[in-house]
């Protein structure tokens, strides 16, 4: 596989308020590869650096130290940076205070309008958008008619529409309800699968990271652990202390390991949690 | 309830006016307006309200909505009826009072007054009813563009107009949210003198204002993401076409106006 995304040793500090105060060393040297393609997590409680990770990556913000390079393309070179934002889009937490536009199909126009694409090509690109989405019937609704879900999957349409190899998600279902969060974890899969964008899911709700291939867990501006879901969700001990919960099905597994049952500790569907009791039981009895 | 405003007063129909092109709705608006206060005959302000009711009934706007928009002004056409007609002397003298002397002039002035503004209104309303207000945001802009040589600001301004209108739902339902919560807590909002009340909007507005800033920072970024890099090198998703049809209702419209100046000149 090609790495899409490379960030070296990167270091960032905020700048303080006032000259006696020390800056407040947010991300203290973290190197990652993201390969073209891949579905990662990055979880991490609050205030562990994830969000400001999220934002080095398109060049909002810039690493103190250390270099983010994006497909060969520096982030400090100001000459590629609508190239660097183009490739690499970025939707928020809340769906409401990043759409532009009075009407769908404006909005996920907008980064279009934006970079000059014309208009007939617009045309298409944004109904192709919409429809990877599933929101093409809604595409002259005002956004304030739409659900928060709906809300959502447009502003992820305003940003595929660009066609970006890879979309960076800040915690994109946290003020969703439970159906809207089905709907834009099933939305950010299929983008992956069938398109093959890349994606980064910032996330700090284990169920969600269990569905993606890599996970990496972010603690005190370092990285913690990168590993598959089932490898980083079974080391349960590790995870409640840096203050993360593991799947319910993880957890569950585990209080019955240290019961004395012998299961497999890279359990982390409910799916896969059944089965396995299903089989405990079968053998006791 | 709050969040059932409608943005302006935008009418959606299917008519010939609605699918005008914007920017010579706002054209014609403007040229009609003039033609108004240009025009000192009857004939002119007769001209003027066959206009108005072939645009009227060409846009499928039921006429009762655009009465109903002349009604909050009737305390105004009562006030400068009134004025003109007492104001004014000249030509015969219909009826005398003490000081108070009605003349021709005094009440052909006032008559023509009030029918100018109801004119006046009723045009102005019928552009925002056939209007969206994002079309018309769009319009202005185009329209403006010649400015931007002069460095006036005009992609900016139109871009402000399109995120407030964006956002004044978002607010709206904002506000009733923390009404609510006021509310909740025992805020009376309803009681007490005007003072009083003024005062009770302060834990409104405080919060209002700190998540709109909030808003904004946010949507700042996420304009940022997409590339938004002021109006230079944009290009848009809808443009604004005109075609036959507002050609020929701009011919007609410069017709009437030329009509009614030379009919000033010819009967002064």
């Amino acid at each position: 596989m090609e790495s899409l995304i490379s960030i070296r040793d990167v270091r960032f500090a905020y700048a303080a308020g006032d000259e006696t105060e020390q800056p407040t060393e947010v991300l203290k040297g973290i190197s990652l590869e993201i390969q073209k393609g891949e579905l990662v997590a990055v979880l991490g409680h609050n205030g562990s650096g994830k969000s400001t990770l999220a934002k080095l990556l398109n060049a909002i913000l810039l690493p103190t130290s250390g270099s983010v390079q994006v497909d060969g393309m520096d982030t400090t070179d100001e000459a590629r940076l609508f190239d660097i934002r183009q490739r690499v889009g970025m939707v928020f937490q809340n769906p409401d205070n990043q759409i532009v536009a009075t009407i769908v199909e404006e909005d996920v126009a907008f980064a279009l309008e934006n970079m000059g694409v014309d208009p007939d090509e617009m045309r298409e690109r944004v109904d192709e958008a919409l429809k990877a989405v599933k929101m093409y019937d809604f595409r002259e609704h005002a956004p304030h008619q739409l659900s928060g879900g709906q809300k959502q999957r447009v502003a992820i349409a305003g940003i595929i529409a660009m066609r970006p190899d890879c979309i960076v998600l800040d915690e994109p279902t946290a003020m969703l309800d439970p159906q809207g969060r089905r709907e834009v974890m099933k939305t950010i899969k299929r983008l992956n699968r069938d398109y093959g964008i890349t994606v980064i899911l910032i996330t700090h709700e284990m169920d969600e990271a269990a569905q993606c291939q890599r996970v990496v867990v972010i603690d005190h501006g370092m990285v913690r652990m990168d590993d598959v879901p089932e490898k980083v969700f079974s080391k349960v001990g590790e995870m409640k202390q840096i203050g993360l919960d593991v799947p319910q099905a993880t957890e569950l597994i585990h209080m019955l390991r240290e019961a004395g049952y012998p299961l497999d500790p890279e359990i982390i569907t409910e799916e896969a949690c059944v089965d396995a009791l299903t089989e405990l039981f079968s053998q006791k009895s | 309830m709050l969040k059932d405003i409608t943005l302006g007063q935008y009418f959606p129909m299917n008519s010939v006016v609605h699918r005008m092109d914007a920017r010579y709705k706002i054209v014609i608006t403007l040229i009609y307006l003039v033609m108004l206060f240009w025009g000192q005959q009857i004939w002119s302000l007769a001209a003027g309200l066959i206009f108005t009711a072939t645009a009227v009934f060409c846009s499928k706007i039921p006429p009762k909505m655009i009465i109903k928009s002349i009604k909050p002004i009737v305390p105004i056409l009562i006030f400068t009826g009134l004025i003109n007609l007492l104001m004014l002397d000249g030509g015969d003298v219909y009826w005398k009072w003490w000081v108070i002397r009605i003349t021709e002039e005094g009440v052909q002035t006032s008559v023509f007054m009030i029918v100018r503004i109801c004119l006046l209104i009723a045009g102005t309303s019928l552009l925002t009813y056939t209007t969206s207000p994002i079309v018309l945001t769009d319009a202005i802009e185009s329209l403006l563009s010649p400015m931007k040589k002069l460095k006036m600001p005009v992609h900016e301004l139109a871009m402000m107009m399109t995120i407030a209108l964006r956002f004044i739902p978002t607010l709206i339902e904002e506000t009733s949210k923390i009404m609510a919560a006021q509310k909740a807590r025992g805020a009376d909002l309803e009681s007490g003198s005007i003072v009083q009340r003024a005062q009770a909007l302060v834990p409104i507005l405080i919060p209002l204002f700190v998540s709109a800033f909030r808003r904004a920072e946010e949507l700042a970024l996420a304009m940022e993401c997409r590339c938004y890099h002021g109006g230079e090198g944009r290009t848009r998703l809808r443009k604004l076409q005109s075609g036959l049809r507002d050609y020929i209702a701009l011919a007609i419209t410069l017709l009437m106006f030329a009509g009614v100046i030379v009919l000033n000149a010819v009967l002064h």
